[in-house]
């Protein structure tokens, strides 16, 4: 009985829930359809200054409404993607990237791993033919042999 | 022997890195702003009427400008730490009061000039209340002075110098240890040239 209770409970709260955030999430679709579409594609692109790991796209802080008016009233005046990206990039620096440009500082972001890799490989490589080298069989002397063919057939 | 001691070097070499790391804080985000010009703005000030401010109406002082708003909760611990330094006069500080009428609240859709005005007085009240280091501090209504100077957390703190160029921003509450050991220094040497 209690289970059933709580069942209900949950099924409750999880559609309440649900048209809760479905509610939320319809309202950013403004007049122009056109525009929204190219303002989601920058902005998912962008990283939100206030909560780091959320692109300005899905972002619900405040700063990130700001900045997607402001990217809106850019596209209005016919900047192109790259000049947008520049305008924040000039403001917020390379943070609000969230695919930085290559460039010297960039290059250990950028290539750091696969070079972490490379080296992985050879320490591996090198450890691997350590390990043969001593796996290899040891030659037995004949005092050996002779002692090993008297343990077997005792 | 020496082998054993691999496993226990890189590990200490990875508890560095991470104690790096866990001191470092991932919200200060370098501004590529250091070095530049301060970008322009023409804005009200707080007092009443059509008193503007610019930053040229600076020229030829080092000064500061401090991001802040009375909705601020970090702008409170740093506020009686701005009013020590300003009673000292060292350095001109002006207020950027970032906005003030927030979305969720109700005045939020009213006519511009209401909201100046209502901004402005509740700016007053609070600096009464508080203490005014500022000579003088604008109204940034609606924060776009604030994306030219790539504010994204309230408070911050600028340091501009004679020709008008950025040459120090602090993201958060300025300390008495900041003031003393970074900016101070920063100030006399930039008064120098």
């Amino acid at each position: 009985m209690k289970r059933v209770v709580l069942n209900a409970v949950l099924a409750v709260s999880i559609v309440l829930f649900a048209s809760v955030s479905v509610g939320r999430e319809a309202v950013p679709m403004a007049e122009d359809p056109k525009l929204e579409a190219r303002l989601v594609d920058i902005s998912q692109e962008l990283r939100c200054l206030v909560c780091q790991n959320e692109s300005l796209a899905s972002s619900h802080a405040e700063l990130a409404d700001d900045l997607r008016q402001e990217v809106r009233e850019l596209i209005r005046s016919g900047k192109s993607d790259q000049e947008i990206k520049d305008f924040l990039v000039a403001r917020y620096g390379d943070f609000v990237l969230y695919r930085p440009e290559v460039k010297p500082l960039t290059w250990v972001l950028w290539f750091g791993p696969f070079l972490l890799l490379v080296i992985a490989a050879i320490f591996l490589g090198v450890y691997l033919r350590q390990r043969r080298a001593l796996a290899a069989p040891a030659a037995m002397s004949d005092d050996e042999r002779e002692r090993a063919k008297q343990l077997l057939k005792g | 022997m020496k082998k054993v001691l691999i496993p226990l070097v890189l590990f200490f070499g990875l508890v560095a890195f991470l104690a790096v790391g866990l001191k470092r804080d991932p919200r200060e985000i370098p501004s590529p702003l250091l070095g530049k010009p301060a970008p322009h703005f023409t804005l009200f000030t707080l007092d009443q009427g059509d008193t503007k401010f610019s930053p040229a109406d600076m020229q030829g002082q080092v000064w500061m400008l401090n991001v802040w708003a009375t909705w601020c909760v970090a702008c409170r611990e740093e506020h009686p730490v701005l009013v020590a330094f300003s009673e000292k006069n060292q350095v001109p500080i002006v207020g950027l009061s970032y906005k003030e009428i927030q979305p969720q609240d109700p005045a939020y859709k009213s006519p511009f000039d209401e909201k100046l005005k209502l901004a402005r007085e509740r700016s007053q009240v609070w600096l009464k209340r508080h203490g005014n280091p500022y000579v003088t501090s604008v109204m940034d209504m609606d924060g776009r002075v604030g994306i030219n100077y790539g504010v994204y957390g309230v408070p911050e703190t600028y340091v501009i110098d004679k020709a008008g160029v950025i040459r120090y921003k602090f993201v958060g509450a300025v300390t008495p240890a900041l003031l003393a050991e970074k900016i101070l220094p920063l100030i006399s040497e930039l008064n120098k040239s």
